[in-house]
């Protein structure tokens, strides 16, 4: 469980963030969900210590990661995983040891076992026989995987997301987010993900924020999300085509 | 105004690689990597340009030197002292801050602005340490063996051009070299070069490491850590001089 308390951020004087407050619950996918610029991925790099916040406290299972030093939160960050907006696999570095990077930096595991780790999470992302392939060289949903791969190979308690579907076609989209859902109910992980898909928030929304504007504007899961009576979040909701028909099929 | 800025956070940026990084096992085999993207790949283009500047070097001071009192095999002497003590550290060295500063700041301004850094960052990695000091490491130990390569080969191609246009024959250049040798100034030199080595790595590595946006300021980066090291060379070429020599 994760709990963020009033926090705040500006970039510049220009205030991103402004007093959000909310619980991402263990076991569970948590969605922050928002048009582009509102603030997503400002909420999320505050949240895993990437920016300092201006204002406010988050906790990890009741540890304050926010008034800890960057040594003491060394500990915290061995339970985070997260998975970038364009996956950010070292380029340098074949899939297999993209995987293997963490284990090798933080743990004492020796060679033999890392490389099996790295393997059983290649696998349970669905990725053979690309082990010894650069970044360079696989799709985009490949990179996906591999990025995923990564994040769980320390076994995180904590599942960052960053619009994990971004940049990836319809139906790969759906695979990622399943994937994801999955991982997060096996390994039982607060998982959080940022997204502006539809298609996304009704499939995985288990406990979603909306956000606008840097503002936390609502919150609830995907069964209330298409009739919260939030002017914004309506017109954030039913912005496609396909989103209003559904609307107008529910009325009727 | 903005120098003030860029050196206080250059300053941090170095202080911040120098605590806590990470253990050194992890970082052998990244020095043996750079070492040989950083001092084995540049051997061509250095003995290039170290031929060269022995040949004109040798046929500018044997021209300048046309006087009855000043035998001719002081022109040996006056290139090799010229090569060792500025023409091979300083020259190399801005060549190297072309090939190798711009090379080392996309490198990292790529890693930053496709989130690679804070890929780190996340991992609880000192990402400053991980990505620079195998980089200065390798740097300060190969760029003396680099330095030294293009001393001989500037001298070397001193010798050939004098005796091929026959203005300094061999036996002429040879006594020159043999003449008066002050193995200080080698050290000197290699002084003179670890330091331009620090020099390239560290600001290369900082103009990259705080490139924000995309493709178009990671060129941007790259063209200011080439700027920036080489003024910055030139000045504390200035400075090393006058300290040791004078
Ligand atoms: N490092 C930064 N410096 C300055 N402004 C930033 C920075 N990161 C984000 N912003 C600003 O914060 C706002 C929210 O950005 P972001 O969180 O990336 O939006 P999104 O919801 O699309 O993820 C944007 O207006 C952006 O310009
Ligand atoms: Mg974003």
């Amino acid at each position: 469980m994760i709990q963020v308390q009033n926090i705040s951020k500006g970039f510049y004087g220009k205030l991103v963030l402004k007093n959000v407050t909310n619980t991402f619950e263990e076991g569970k996918v948590n969605l922050i969900i928002g048009g582009s610029g509102s603030g997503k991925t400002v909420l999320m790099k505050c949240m895993v210590g990437l920016y300092e916040v201006d204002e406010g406290a988050i906790e990890y299972d009741g540890r304050d990661f926010s008034a800890m030093t960057k040594l003491e939160r060394k500990s915290i960050r061995r339970e985070i995983g997260m998975l970038f907006q364009g996956s950010a696999l070292f380029d340098s570095m074949t899939v297999e040891e993209n995987v293997m990077f963490p284990l090798t930096m933080l743990s004492k595991m020796d060679e033999e076992e890392k490389r099996d780790r790295a393997n059983f999470c290649l696998q349970r992302v669905n990725l053979d026989n690309a082990n010894n392939l650069f970044p360079a060289e696989i799709s985009g949903g490949m990179k996906k995987r591999v990025a995923i791969a990564r994040a769980i190979a320390m076994k995180p308690k904590y599942l960052f997301c960053d619009e994990p579907n971004s940049g990836l076609d319809p139906k790969t989209s759906i695979v990622i987010d399943e994937l994801i859902k999955e991982i997060t109910y096996e390994f039982q992980m607060t998982t959080v993900i940022n997204t502006h898909d539809m298609n996304s928030v009704l499939m995985m929304g288990d406990n979603i924020i909306f956000i606008y504007k840097g503002e936390k504007f609502w919150s609830g899961s995907s069964k209330d999300i298409l009739n919260s009576g939030n002017e914004q979040l309506e017109n954030f909701v039913f912005a496609s085509k396909v989103m209003q028909d559904l609307r107008r099929h529910l009325k009727n | 105004m903005k120098i003030f800025y860029e050196l206080g956070r250059y300053w941090i940026f170095l202080a911040g690689m120098f605590t806590r990084p990470e253990n050194f096992s992890i970082y052998r085999k990244q020095v043996m990597l750079e070492m040989d993207a950083i001092g084995i790949n540049s051997v061509g283009i250095v003995s290039l340009v170290s031929i060269f500047m022995g040949a004109v070097i040798t046929l500018q001071t044997a021209y300048n030197l046309i006087n009855p009192l000043v035998p001719l095999w002081a022109v040996g002497l006056v290139v090799r002292d010229s090569i060792i003590i500025e023409f091979s550290p300083t020259i190399i060295m801005l060549v190297l801050a072309g090939k190798v500063g711009s090379s080392i700041a996309s490198e990292i301004g790529t890693m930053r602005v496709t989130e690679q850094i804070d890929a780190l960052e996340i991992m609880g990695i000192n990402s400053t340490s991980y990505l620079v000091i195998p980089k200065m490491l390798a740097a300060i130990f190969i760029t003396p063996f680099i330095v030294l390569i293009s001393m001989f080969v500037g001298i070397a191609g001193g010798w050939v051009v004098g005796e091929l246009t026959g203005v300094v024959p061999s036996l002429d250049y040879i006594t020159g070299l043999q003449s008066e040798f002050l193995p200080f100034n080698v050290f000197f030199a290699m002084v003179k070069t670890v330091v331009f080595a620090f020099i390239i790595t560290t600001v290369s590595s900082y103009h990259g490491y705080y490139t924000s946006g995309g493709a178009l300021e990671v060129g941007k980066s790259s063209t200011r850590a080439v700027v920036f090291s080489s003024i910055l060379i030139l000045i504390f070429d200035y400075i090393l001089t006058q300290l040791i020599l004078i």
